[in-house]
C-alpha cells in the first residue's frame, strides 16, 4: 500500500526523540503563531461580526467557546487512545510521551466545556445542571481524565505506569461515542448535533464561519500545547535517566 | 443586559484556564532545561555513559 510506504517510515523516523525534538522545535513557533492569529480573527468575528441569536440573544457567544472545547475534549481523548495503542501494540517510544502530554490538556478543555455549558444553561434552560445523557457522559469524561492523571501518579515505575494507564485509556474510550451520540440515543435537554450532520449544518453561515474559525484556533492552541508538553516530557525523561546515572556513579564511588 | 455576567464569566474562565495551560507548559519546560543543564555541568552528560 502506498500509504504505508510513506507513513510508516515517517512514524519510525519520529520514534527517535532527538529527531522529534528538532522537528517539533521548528514546528512549534509556527503552530503557536497561527493559533494566536486565528484566535484574534475568531474573537473579532464573534464579538464584532456574528449576530445575536433571535431567541438566545447575546448568550449565543458562549457557543464559540463551549463547542470548540467539547470537540477538543474528544479530540484529545482520541489522541490518548491512539497513543495507548502505540504503547501496548506497537511499543512506540514516543507513544507514552504523547499520552502523558495530552491528558492535562484534554482534562482542561473538558472542564471548560462543562463550566461554559453550565453558564449557558442557567440563562437559557433555567438550570446550571441537568442529569441528562450528554451532560452526564461529559462529566464522566472529566472523571476518566482525572482518573488517568491520578493513576500516573500512583505507579512510580514509568513502564508499568504507561501500560496501566494505556489499558485504562482504552477502556475509557467507550465513552467517546457515548458522548457524541448521547443526544441521538436518548431524549436529552441538550440539543442534537447541528454542525456535523449528514444533511449538512443547520447553523447560518454568519455563526458557522466564526464557530469553525474558533474551532481551528482552539485545535491549534491544543496541538501547540501538546507538542510543547511532549518536548518537556522528553527532557524530563532525560533528567530522570541522568539523575539515576549520577546516583549509580556516586554509589560506585562510595563502594 | 442581565446575561452579560454569564457571557463574561465564560470568557474569563476560558482565558484563565488556557493561560494556565500555557504558563504551566513554559514553567515546566524551563525547570527541565535547568535541571538538565545542572546535571550536565556536573559532568553527567549523555556521552559520559559510554566512557
Amino acid at each position: 500500500m502506498p500509504l504505508d510506504r510513506y507513513i510508516q517510515p515517517m512514524i519510525r523516523e519520529l520514534a527517535n526523540p532527538t529527531r522529534f525534538m528538532s522537528l517539533s522545535g521548528t514546528l512549534l513557533p509556527w503552530v503557536g503563531g497561527l493559533a494566536a492569529i486565528l484566535m484574534i480573527v475568531g474573537l473579532y468575528m464573534v464579538w464584532f461580526a456574528a449576530p445575536a441569536d433571535y431567541q438566545q440573544g447575546e448568550t449565543v457567544k458562549i457557543m464559540y467557546l463551549h463547542v470548540p472545547a467539547a470537540w477538543l475534549s474528544l479530540f484529545f481523548y482520541m489522541i490518548m487512545a491512539t497513543s495507548a495503542l502505540g504503547t501496548l501494540v506497537w511499543r512506540h517510544p514516543l507513544a507514552d510521551v504523547s499520552q502523558k502530554a495530552a491528558a492535562p490538556i484534554g482534562a482542561a478543555f473538558t472542564l471548560i466545556c462543562l463550566v461554559t455549558g453550565s453558564l449557558w444553561g442557567k440563562p437559557m434552560w433555567g438550570t446550571y445542571w441537568q442529569w441528562d445523557a450528554r451532560l452526564t457522559s461529559m462529566l464522566v469524561m472529566l472523571l476518566i481524565y482525572l482518573g488517568i492523571l491520578a493513576l500516573w501518579r500512583a505507579i512510580e515505575e514509568p513502564n508499568r505506569a504507561a501500560r496501566a494507564v494505556s489499558i485504562l485509556t482504552l477502556v475509557g474510550a467507550v465513552n467517546v461515542p457515548i458522548v457524541k451520540f448521547s443526544v441521538d440515543w436518548w431524549n436529552t435537554l441538550h440539543q442534537p448535533a447541528s454542525v456535523f450532520r449528514i444533511d449538512g449544518p443547520t447553523i447560518h453561515a454568519s455563526m458557522l464561519v466564526p464557530l469553525l474559525i474558533m474551532a481551528v484556533a482552539f485545535s491549534l492552541v491544543g496541538i501547540a500545547l501538546h507538542l510543547a508538553g511532549m518536548r518537556t516530557e522528553i527532557l524530563r525523561r532525560r533528567v530522570r535517566t541522568l539523575t539515576i546515572l549520577e546516583a549509580e556513579r556516586l554509589d560506585a564511588q562510595a563502594a | 443586559m442581565s446575561h452579560t455576567f454569564f457571557i463574561a464569566f465564560s470568557y474569563i474562565l476560558t482565558a484563565l484556564v488556557v493561560a494556565g495551560l500555557i504558563l504551566r507548559a513554559v514553567i515546566d519546560h524551563r525547570m527541565q532545561v535547568r535541571a538538565l543543564a545542572d546535571l550536565e555541568s556536573r559532568g553527567i552528560g549523555r556521552r559520559s555513559r559510554r566512557g
